[in-house]
């Protein structure tokens, strides 16, 4: 194994973190370099994913890296039967570094024990997301000028939601207070109370979106229809995890609503043009934040 | 009980293990992994009999066999305070406690249907993250499994 990989956000640590995020504001403001030159990448999307493709692949473009891969595995040899060990060990002769998503959970941790060159994990399964984690944490101290001392509100889905989960773990090393807000079917789990226990973060559970007074940031997840067992629970909740552009009257100045994308019915349109909104440049941040951890996993910053 | 009585219960094999201060009811899960259905040496197993630790016990004697480290693993996954005898000419040269390692390799199955431990074929690794509740992560997907959902591959 390569321990430059990127494979789960507690992969890396506190000085690490802080480090990348320097790195990703000196490539927002120069973001086209020629760090990648001669250097090929390879994106592996062993499940579709634009969004999150077009982010790395616009990353590594501006840095001057050229592309290999597949958008699609019912495209390759995978979609035959091939182990991922293979693919990923056919891939390492010809690339210097593989993105990878794949939907199985645990994927990404494999290929970095089998691979010759470092990956970094573009999302497995249900499991780990960790370059957007990095991109939210970005958002975060750009928005707020520090990580530490800030009050977090996360709303939705906080069971399935492996953001809400990875930026968690992430702002632990800051000093937090976290507000979970969710329905009852959808609450933080166990283990991460836990784990706020463990490290002394003040932490409270709400199960309606009202008072956001002294919120710096509000972090909205989706509430997805296919987690409910119970479809009228459902229907009785969505509205109630919707955020308006009214409850943002009364807010702190300082506040910024984010939202890891693509919404449905969390946050109204109409919440769009507030200056709080902050979920299309937390986007755009993506590609900074991956500039950042592409360059750091090849050991070029 | 008398000292007599007492030896009966604990010692009497020559050559094997002794499996002492197993909890009554995961006495006979730990029976199952040790697989005695098989053998043919002599074997006793004894269960609520009267401990001044416990309360009640189990014990497992098995006559002429010694166990390999994964075997004593799984044993620790059930029952972690249970104390190993190796017995050699009626003797015990080794007591120990059964206790778990930090990690467990190639032994449990991962629960999680979207692992991909149970979709490519890959030797299994579990971190113990509390040994004294007995609860498990799997290296690859990161789920935690208690021991009450532990299922041994
Ligand atoms: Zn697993």
């Amino acid at each position: 194994m390569n321990n430059k990989s990127l494979v789960s956000i507690t992969d890396y640590s506190k000085e690490k973190i802080q480090s990348i995020l320097e790195h990703a504001a000196a490539f927002e403001k120069n973001p086209n370099q020629d760090l990648l030159k001669g250097k090929v990448v390879a994106t592996l999307f062993f499940e579709p994913s634009t969004r999150t493709r077009l982010s790395f692949e616009t990353a590594i473009n501006r840095l001057g890296g050229k592309v290999i891969g597949f958008s699609d595995a019912s495209t390759t040899s995978s979609s035959k039967g091939e182990t991922l060990k293979d693919t990923i060990t056919m891939v390492s002769n010809y690339a210097d570094l593989i993105v990878m998503r794949h939907p199985l959970d645990g994927a990404a941790r494999y290929a970095s024990e089998v691979s010759a060159i470092p990956i970094i994990n573009a999302g497995d399964g249900a499991n780990q997301h960790p370059t957007q984690t990095m991109l939210d944490l970005y958002s975060i101290k750009k928005t707020q000028g520090k990580l530490e001392n800030l009050k977090i509100y996360f709303v939705g889905d906080l069971k399935y939601g492996r953001t809400v989960h990875s930026l968690l773990m992430a702002m632990s090393h800051f000093n937090p207070t976290f507000t979970f807000i969710a329905p009852d079917e959808l609450k933080i789990p166990d283990q991460y109370k836990q784990f706020c226990n463990e490290k002394g973060i003040a932490y409270r559970e709400l199960s309606e979106l009202n008072d956001i007074s002294d919120a710096d940031i509000l972090y909205m997840t989706r509430v997805q229809r296919e987690r409910f067992l119970d479809l009228v629970e459902y229907e009785k909740v969505k509205n109630v995890y919707t955020l308006k552009n009214k409850m943002l009257e009364n807010t702190k100045q300082n506040l910024r609503v984010l939202h890891p994308l693509p919404r449905v019915n969390e946050i109204d349109t109409d919440v769009d043009d507030n200056p709080k909104a902050y979920y299309f440049q937390q986007a755009r941040n993506g590609v900074f934040a991956r500039q950042a951890v592409i360059c750091d996993a090849l050991g070029l910053i | 009980m008398s000292e007599q009585k007492k030896e009966l219960v604990v010692v009497a094999i020559e050559n094997g293990t002794v499996i002492d201060h197993i909890p009554p009811d995961k006495l006979f899960k730990v029976v199952s992994i040790l697989h005695v259905d098989t053998l043919d040496s002599q074997i006793t197993i004894g269960n609520n009999l009267k401990s001044g630790k416990m309360g009640k016990k189990g014990i497992i004697k098995i006559t002429g066999k010694y166990y390999e480290p994964n075997v004593i693993n799984k044993i620790a996954l059930i029952a972690p305070n249970a104390k190993l005898n190796i017995i050699k000419d009626y003797k015990v040269i080794e007591k120990r406690n059964i206790s778990l390692p930090d990690e467990i390799n190639g032994i449990i199955a991962c629960l999680n249907p979207k692992c991909i431990t149970n979709n490519e074929p890959i030797k299994t690794r579990f971190h113990v993250v509390d040994k004294d509740n007995i609860t498990v992560k799997c290296h690859y997907c990161e789920q935690m499994i208690q021991q009450e959902d532990i299922k041994m591959k």
